[in-house]
């Protein structure tokens, strides 16, 4: 008998079969999810809103691509990562902002946020949010002035700050307006929810729409690529806090309703906390890191001199992160019944030292 | 009839696509002798058994060739009438040469099955009973051949209450305890009392996965009246099959770490391990051949088959037949077998199956290793709740010493579902592997 004998056999060790959803799939579903908050973005505010985003994704793609060229590494463009940390730090951008000031953010944020610290799986911050807060930092008014969502000549026109010159101070429109935090802060005005929810109101690119953020995170959490403890815990400690100090003080604090559907609270709970590498990996430790930045965020809104904190907040839970880590392990199996038999052993011992 | 229910499962695992659908309704069939065979003398975990034989020597099949030396150690007995070839050196699947017996079978012989001193379940102690499975040469046939005899010798100082017969067989592609719970149920039954006697447990649980509820309502429909025994559907989830998640699943106890079955009052046999039982003690003959599973996409006649033990894989190859583009070839399971290098090595005790893939499998499981993205896959996997994205940190550092002290490492038993699932194809219980060779080695010298 004869067989055809394997010319070349592959030695490998078990396991000789993956699942096969790769770190690419995962951050392309991310990008699928965000698709939609953007598109709302786009349609809320008009060719601004497309040129901001498409100048933060690819000045954070080019920066990740040209990083890797220059310290001689594969280009990691496609694992889609840079994409998400563009996309994501776009919709964080008040629409009017000068595109200039956009890529600045964007290459500061994958240059510091991310390549500085080795890259994608070691940055300690979601890289789109040292974006934004390099460019909050830097610059202070631009970052606050905000124009109206549904103007009229979105499409046709547009804003005369969005194409300033690098390094020029940029013209503002006269159409500037507040967003509903703005107004809760300093005028004590709250906006009706269901403006909110639909995303009528003003601020920036992603956060007006909550509907499309919570579909997204919905789609995404149901593939299990994103935690839904951590949105869960955010917006849990948010409600939680709010709906207490609100029943204490309706007219000084404002209501949960509003807290949860304003500001960058959707599109920060459910997009930029989850960033699996800068969030805890136990059940436990990421329900107190999301409490920890829900905290944070009420306490930034109520008390605090800056009318929206979740930036901030998700930024020093992601310090936090690698910390609350190494405090809570899972429970190793077979290891607790081990410590009661130990105990039970110690029992008896002191009780026949003592007889 | 009563459906079952099959909630109970341990937390944790993950869902490989079964593949099983090939080979799950094919009966048992007799394999051929091969015109040599070679019966390793080690092919259980502990000490190699000392041969009885000399080359020339004329042997009948069944005839004890070896005896064990020591307790954990098990007999050889001849898959074939033949004649002793040689006694030298052969490949093993590890790749370490083994001391091993060629034996060329008697084209002509009729293959006679010799018997040797019966083993009467009413008469004999539970020692008589574990000195008859020492002598009938039985290891764990799941795989993991440890001499079933030392598993059933339950320490002075430990007791069990309950026996599980594990039928999970949570490997995708095998199916040899399906057939075997199909199709040997009076040998398990009979397998079933030696144990309760020899182990003092109370009752028996037959244990068996929800892809196989034709076994396990065929055998409820015919357990033997009046006896303590009883069979459990659970979910089908990998690694369901290990004896500490079984344990797990069926009676909720937890095996404590670096403990054995029987500090949870537990002991867990295989369920052709159980059969073989059965089947050799009341006879006194010994085991000479098992019930493995031959498939995967290279194969072309895939099935069920009764093969002598020693047959080298390269007459089955030959035998079963392969498609021309075969990448590798690997004895158990995907999930926990072993790839061998080289097709001369002979099927033994542990082998309950093997499957060979080709090019179209293998070729889209990527090389390239990403960094973690602390996705934390591998902490929902993870049937023990370990951290393996923490070990494998420490592993790329050589930091083993804290692994196994502050994330204990020895604890795990290499299932591969962190690999599995790793969606940066980071080989973490590769890394785990090796960790715990050279700390082992390290224990060793010191």
């Amino acid at each position: 008998m004869n067989i055809t004998t394997p010319k070349t056999l592959q030695i490998r060790t078990s396991p000789h079969i993956v699942r096969g959803l790769h770190t690419h799939d995962i951050m392309r579903n991310v990008v699928l999810a965000l698709l939609p908050v953007a598109a709302f973005a786009i349609y809320a505010f008009g060719l601004a809103a497309l040129l901001v985003l498409s100048v933060a994704t690819f000045s954070c793609v080019l920066t990740e691509h040209l990083i890797c060229r220059l310290t001689g590494k594969d280009t990691t463009v496609g694992d889609w990562s840079a994409a998400i940390s563009g996309m994501l730090y776009g919709l964080t951008l008040p629409p009017g902002l000068p595109l200039w000031m956009v890529a600045f953010g964007g290459i500061i944020g994958i240059a510091v946020g991310k390549a500085l610290f080795g890259g994608l799986g070691q940055n300690a911050f979601n890289p789109a949010l040292v974006g934004r807060a390099i460019t909050q930092a830097a610059f202070p008014v631009a970052i606050t002035t905000w124009y109206p969502a549904f103007a009229v000549e979105r499409f046709q026109s547009l804003p005369s700050s969005t194409l300033a010159l690098p390094f020029m101070q940029p013209v503002w429109d006269a159409v500037t307006t507040a967003t509903p935090l703005g107004t809760m802060k300093f005028e004590k005005q709250i906006t009706a929810t269901y403006d909110l929810v639909m995303g009528f109101t003003s601020g920036s690119l992603g956060e007006t729409s909550s509907l499309f953020i919570l579909a997204g995170g919905f789609y995404l959490a149901a593939r299990r690529m994103l935690n839904w403890r951590i949105p869960a815990a955010v917006l849990g400690t948010v409600a939680a806090l709010s709906g207490i100090f609100h029943w204490i003080d309706p007219q000084e604090f404002a209501g949960p309703m509003f807290m949860l559907f304003s500001g960058g609270l959707m599109l920060g709970a459910v997009y930029m906390a989850t960033d699996m590498v800068a969030s805890p990996m136990t059940s436990k430790g990421v329900v107190l890191y999301g409490a920890l930045i829900g905290v944070l965020i009420v306490v930034i809104r109520y008390w605090g001199g800056l009318p929206e904190g979740v930036m901030y907040a998700i930024l020093v839970a992601n310090a936090v992160s690698p910390h609350i880590d190494s405090w809570i392990q899972p429970r190793v199996y077979g290891t607790k019944l081990k410590k009661e038999a130990d105990l039970r052993q110690e029992q008896i011992q002191t009780e026949s030292a003592t007889r | 009839m009563i459906p079952f229910r099959t909630k109970k499962t341990f937390a944790h695992g993950v869902h490989p696509p079964e593949n099983k659908n090939d080979t799950s309704r094919m009966p048992i069939r007799q394999f051929p002798f091969a015109p040599v065979m070679i019966v390793p003398l080690s092919q259980h975990i502990g000490k190699p058994a000392r041969s009885l034989v000399q080359e020339g020597q004329e042997v009948m099949r069944g005839q004890k060739i070896a005896e064990a030396d020591g307790f954990v150690s098990v007999a050889m007995h001849a898959p074939a009438s033949g004649i002793i070839k040689r006694i030298g050196l052969a490949p093993s699947a590890s790749g370490k040469m083994i001391e091993s017996i060629y034996i060329a079978p008697f084209p002509s012989s009729s293959q006679e099955i010799n018997e040797g001193q019966p083993c009467n379940i009413d008469t004999a102690t539970p020692d008589e009973i574990i000195t008859a499975i020492q002598q009938a040469g039985i290891v764990g046939l799941g795989g993991a051949a440890f001499p079933t005899h030392v598993k059933l010798k339950i320490p002075d100082d430990k007791w069990v209450d309950t026996l599980i017969i594990n039928g999970a067989e949570c490997e995708p592609y095998l199916t040899t305890d399906h057939r075997v719970m199909l199709e040997q149920q009076q040998d398990l039954f009979t397998g079933i009392r030696y144990i309760l006697k020899a182990t003092g447990a109370k009752r028996a649980i037959i244990g068996v996965e929800n892809n196989k509820i034709d076994a396990a309502e065929s055998l409820r429909a015919n357990l033997p009246v009046g006896e303590p025994l009883s069979v459990e559907v659970v979910p089908a989830k990998y690694p369901q099959g290990a004896e500490k998640m079984l344990i797990t699943a069926l009676l909720g106890r937890e095996v404590p770490s670096g403990g054995l079955p029987a500090d949870a009052h537990v002991v867990v046999v295989n369920v052709a391990t159980a059969a073989e039982i059965g089947r050799l003690l009341p006879t006194g003959r010994g085991i000479q051949e098992r019930v493995i599973t031959i498939t995967g996409p290279g194969v072309k006649d895939r099935g069920n088959y009764l093969i002598p033990i020693g047959t080298p894989l390269r007459f089955a190859l030959e035998t079963a037949g392969l498609t021309d583009n075969v990448s590798r070839i690997f004895l158990g399971g995907p999930m926990m077998g072993q790839a061998i290098t080289s097709i001369d090595v002979p099927i033994t005790k542990g082998t309950s199956g093997f499957v060979v893939m080709t090019e179209n499998e293998t070729r889209r499981i990527p090389e390239k290793v990403m960094p973690c993205i602390h996705c934390a896959y591998c902490l929902d996997a993870c049937p023990l709740f370990l951290n393996p994205s923490h070990l494998g940190i420490l592993a790329k550092f050589s930091e083993y010493e804290q692994m196994a002290s502050e994330y204990n490492l020895m604890d795990c038993f290499e299932c591969g579902a962190c690999t599995y699932v790793c969606p940066s194809n980071i080989p973490l219980v590769q890394y785990f592997r090796v960790a715990k060779g050279i700390l082992r080695e390290k224990k060793a010298a010191a």
